[in-house]
């Protein structure tokens, strides 16, 4: 009996996966919204990735939150000395890395960092049957591997996010207070000043919108790599290109959103 | 070495019955109409070339896989009827060695045998895990590598841990991918006495899926020749080679002559 079969698609090749694929990642979104109030939990496991996620972004955030702070303030200076407004320093800086670079900043060296290994480490997993082996014996590998990595960045890349906020405005109180004296708690206090609960709110709902699309888009990836140690690569680095697009796109869509609230 | 002693086989208690198995991946028709059964405490060698979809057939036993048509029973239970939960209990019976051992590798050996088990057994205490790991490695005479990393052993080293990891939760039923591919034959045959040693003192029921021939002759009750999507031939190892058709003869003197 000859088996042929006609291939059919609704609109053309590409398109069709195109929507199966967006169709595929939304089913994942909502498994992952599944089981995360499903027992077991995992607590350890996500207290592991907790600080996998933190150890190995810190010493890079550190740095880049530290340089943004000097160079930002550096490069704003010569600006609002044009109109004797230096005094006005700190609160612009305040705004622009609280508001702005401090979650951004940790957000993108997240997906390069912790996006890209969690995409490498479950591609890995998923090509050399790890996964398939958690599944036969009885492991749901969806909870123990997806669901603890997407709930740890989503926890710790707001952390990191103020973490990198504060070391910002430290750098940034270094360049201000070579030029002129002025003390850390006045400077802080200066930098806060025009910064109100609704901004900080903002901010961290960002980061963990942030967070969330870090571990997700890994997850996916990684989850459903192919063609052996070529689909690792492959996962990683889209891993890391898909996270930083959304990223950008949830930070227009956040910030008008909130400016929505603000004025309401 | 440890020679498989055939043993009687009860006909009537089947542990794995599959009847009328289809399964494709797009055009590709890899298992067109599969009928089996294997028995209580019996061993089955699938033998095929690669590609024919030996793996196959084992990922649809343990639910890895759907199948397109056809049932799959397995100690009494529609393999594709079961809920996550009854499947993942279905699945503590069921041990199956990877091709490629699938070991976890961010943990060592000795973690990757009380993973299985504290998972899925809540109550046990860490050193009551421990203790149950030491002895399924000294079993399968591996205990001095407790701490090692899975990328630092050897091929057939890996094999044994895998084997000994899905030991570990007391299965009824083994299914071995390709459990002698890609080692000497030295390793080989310690494979093929850890097979028959696991059979004889679990008293579990096996399918052994490999083209080696000695592999199968010497661990197995009954072969099974898949060809082109079915069982060509079912039978005692010199029934099934005593034909004249070119495949299977094809198969045996690649073995034995080259
Ligand atoms: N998940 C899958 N998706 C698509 N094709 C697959 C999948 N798994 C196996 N195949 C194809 O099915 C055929 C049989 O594969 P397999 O069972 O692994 O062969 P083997 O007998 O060597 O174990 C191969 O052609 C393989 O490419
Ligand atoms: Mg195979």
């Amino acid at each position: 009996m000859m088996n042929k079969k006609v291939r059919k698609y609704v609109f053309s090749k590409v398109l069709d996966e195109y929507f199966s694929g967006n169709h595929k990642a939304y089913r994942f979104i909502a498994l992952f919204f599944k089981e995360l109030f499903k027992r077991p939990f995992h607590l350890r496991e996500v207290i592991n990735q907790c600080f996998e996620v933190g150890l190995k972004s810190l010493a890079l955030i550190s740095l880049t939150g530290f340089i943004v702070g000097i160079v930002f303030t550096k490069q704003s200076r010569p600006s609002l000395e044009e109109f004797g407004a230096t005094s006005w320093l700190p609160s612009l800086i305040g705004i622009a890395i609280i508001k702005a670079l401090g979650p951004l900043v940790t957000a993108l060296i997240c997906a390069g960092k912790v996006g890209s290994s969690i995409g490498a480490e479950l591609g890995s997993m998923r090509v050399t049957e790890q996964i398939d082996a958690m599944e036969v014996s009885a492991i749901n590998p969806f909870k123990y591997l997806v669901v603890t990595r997407v709930v740890a960045t989503t926890i710790t890349i707001p952390v990191l996010a103020l973490y990198c906020s504060f070391v910002a405005l430290y750098g940034s109180y270094l360049n201000v207070h070579a030029e002129e004296t002025s003390s850390l708690i006045s400077f802080y206090q200066s930098a806060f000043k025009t910064i109100n609960f609704l901004d900080i709110a903002i901010s961290v709902v960002k980061t963990i919108v942030y967070g969330f699309t870090i571990g997700i888009v890994g997850c996916y990836k990684g989850f459903n790599a192919t063609q052996g140690t070529r689909g690792v690569g492959k996962a990683a680095n889209q891993a890391v290109v898909l996270a930083m697009f959304l990223i950008f796109i949830e930070e227009v869509i956040i910030v008008q959103i909130a400016n929505w609230i603000r004025y309401f | 070495m440890q020679i498989f002693k055939p043993h009687v086989i009860n006909k009537e208690e089947s542990v794995i019955s599959i009847t009328g198995l289809y399964k494709s991946f797009d055009d590709l028709d890899v298992l067109k109409g599969i009928d089996f059964n294997l028995y209580k405490a019996e061993n089955v060698a699938v033998l095929g070339k690669s590609g024919s979809g030996k793996s196959v057939l084992i990922k649809i036993i343990v639910g890895l896989l759907k199948p397109d048509r056809g049932e799959v029973v397995v100690l009494g239970k529609h393999v594709n009827q079961l809920n996550r939960k009854e499947l993942d209990d279905l699945r503590l019976h069921i041990g199956f060695s990877f091709q490629n051992s699938a070991l976890y590798d961010s943990m060592n050996v000795l973690q990757n045998l009380t993973f299985p088990l504290t998972m899925n057994r809540k109550n046990l205490t860490k050193s009551e895990a421990n203790d149950a790991a030491e002895e399924i490695l000294d079993s399968v005479g591996l205990k001095d590598k407790l701490n090692q990393m899975p990328s630092d052993l050897s091929g057939g080293q890996r094999k044994r841990i895998g084997i000994a990891r899905t030991l570990i939760l007391k299965p009824q039923i083994m299914l071995y991918d390709e459990p002698t591919s890609g080692l000497d034959p030295v390793t080989s045959t310690e494979i093929i006495e850890l097979i028959n040693e696991v059979q004889q003192k679990y008293n579990t029921s096996s399918i052994i899926i490999t083209h080696d021939l000695t592999c199968a002759k010497n661990t197995s009750n009954r072969i099974a020749m898949l060809l082109d999507g079915r069982f060509l031939k079912i039978g005692k190892f010199d029934e099934v080679f005593d034909t004249d058709d070119e495949q299977v003869k094809g198969f045996f003197n690649y073995n034995f002559i080259q």
